[in-house]
């Protein structure tokens, strides 16, 4: 049986638990924890070593996604989340720009980890308050080149689109190599 | 749908650089501790902007520039059944007051002076409501946002932020291949061209400081300015290698891995 990984990354509450329970057919394995520091407690619980979920491909082959935690003080996972990755989603909250700075973070992190084909999720976008994706595109300094996608982490659809994107990419970089 | 935050997340500059490159039409809402502003565009050009409860009519505007004295102010006021700024601005040219140059150059000031003071807010909430723009009678003005943002970046002094921002300087920078960002038209003082003419994925910042001798925070300020006009962007020295911490992965056999990269997307179609 062959194993392959996709990471979630993104900020803090940006919905990677969320994203990996719509389309994962087990129960998303999570080490949450009550959140002891007041600043985070916009949710009671966070993820803090991974998430993980998994999508049986066929008798050969399965797909995990790991989910990263989101507070910084467990980012020393980050690196060894990343190792082997096919590629990575960064999850971003469309509706907490407090949160942007950070996910530019995030994403430089892990493009230095691993020069691997990645997508980003404007995720919440079913939320008032959200940026649209072409605002969020300018405030996080993304090049056109660089896929953006309008999500609802809740919605397996919406993620199911989000993962496609990624895989295309991934097929994309791999024929520009032999093209080249 | 309002875009709205913080402006410690999100600075003033930022602001002003995504409505100029999402060309956007509507009111930025500033709101500090202590006072509050309004900024409004239409397709990503500053038009106007007021501040607080100060009187933003053109005639208190003109007095405070000294282009009419209160005694005239108060008679041409008594004498005109002018209301709005646009028909009074039409009064004062047609009586020989001022000409139309006078006033719009007067206004431009104004509005100038206003949003360079919104530069150095750092804390408040932001608000910005597309389409929604001053009232029809005020007169309005069409200035680029590219020369005003690095000029109010200019006046972002805090070595703190600038450190902030572009934390190192042994990054290079390229110029940014969006459509319509054009250096050419953008205006420069003599030390920022000669920092662009430097602008090269093979120079770090730290060189270019060096061969236009400029020191750290003089260096940061100009590229701080370039990068929030959106003209330039930061990346990685062409000579730099890369993190000795990166794990080389071991790419699977491209075959294989196309093969498998489309299993994985006909299940997950499926599901």
């Amino acid at each position: 049986m062959q194993t392959v990984k996709m990471v979630i990354t993104g900020p803090f509450n940006a919905g990677k638990t969320s994203f990996i329970r719509s389309v994962s057919e087990i129960d998303v394995v999570s080490t949450e924890r009550k959140i002891s520091s007041k600043a985070e407690r916009v949710k009671e619980t966070t993820t803090v070593a991974m998430d993980f979920g998994r999508i049986t491909v066929d008798d050969a082959l399965v797909l995990y996604l790991f989910g990263t935690p989101g507070q910084k003080r467990f980012d020393f996972m980050w690196e060894i989340l990343s190792e082997g990755m096919l590629g990575f989603v960064v999850i971003v909250d469309s509706a907490r720009p407090e949160t942007f700075r950070e996910a530019m973070g995030i994403l430089h992190t892990f493009r230095a980890y691993a020069p691997t084909p990645y997508v980003v999720a404007a995720n919440k976008q079913d939320m008032k308050d959200s940026w649209s994706v072409d605002d969020l595109r300018i405030a996080l300094k993304l090049s056109d080149d660089i896929k953006m996608l309008p999500c609802v982490a809740s919605d397996k659809e919406s993620v199911k689109k989000v993962l496609l994107e990624l895989l295309y990419s991934i097929l994309e970089e791999m024929d520009a190599k032999q093209g080249a | 749908m309002a875009i709205k935050g913080h402006l410690r997340d999100f600075s003033v500059a930022q602001l002003f650089n995504l409505i100029n490159l999402a060309q956007k039409s509507g009111t930025l809402t500033l709101d500090a501790a202590d006072q509050a502003a309004w900024v409004s565009f239409r397709a990503g050009k500053l038009i106007y902007a007021q501040l607080g409860e100060e009187d933003g009519t053109i005639m208190h505007i003109l007095v405070k520039a000294g282009r009419l004295t209160d005694r005239q102010a108060k008679m041409i006021t008594t004498h005109s059944s002018s209301k709005g700024d646009k028909e009074m601005g039409l009064y004062l040219i047609n009586a020989d007051y001022l000409t139309q140059k006078d006033i719009l150059a007067t206004l431009r000031s104004h509005i100038l002076d206003i949003v360079f003071q919104l530069f150095t807010w750092t804390d408040g909430f932001f608000r910005f409501d597309p389409n929604v723009l001053p009232p029809e009678d005020r007169i309005t003005v069409h200035m680029d946002l590219e020369n005003l943002i690095i000029e109010g970046s200019r006046r972002v002094q805090e070595w703190d932020h600038l450190d902030d921002e572009i934390p190192n300087l042994e990054m290079a920078l390229k110029f940014v291949d969006r459509p319509g960002a054009d250096i050419q038209n953008v205006k420069l003082n003599p030390k920022e061209w000669e920092v662009v003419s430097y602008v090269d994925p093979k120079n770090s910042i730290k060189q270019i400081a060096k061969a236009v001798k400029l020191n750290d925070l003089e260096i940061r300020r100009i590229v701080y300015g370039l990068l929030q006009a959106g003209l330039i962007e930061i990346v990685r020295p062409e000579s730099m290698p890369q993190p000795a911490h990166a794990p080389r992965i071991r790419p699977l056999d491209e075959r294989v891995q196309a093969t498998l990269i489309d299993r994985i997307i006909d299940r997950i179609r499926s599901l």
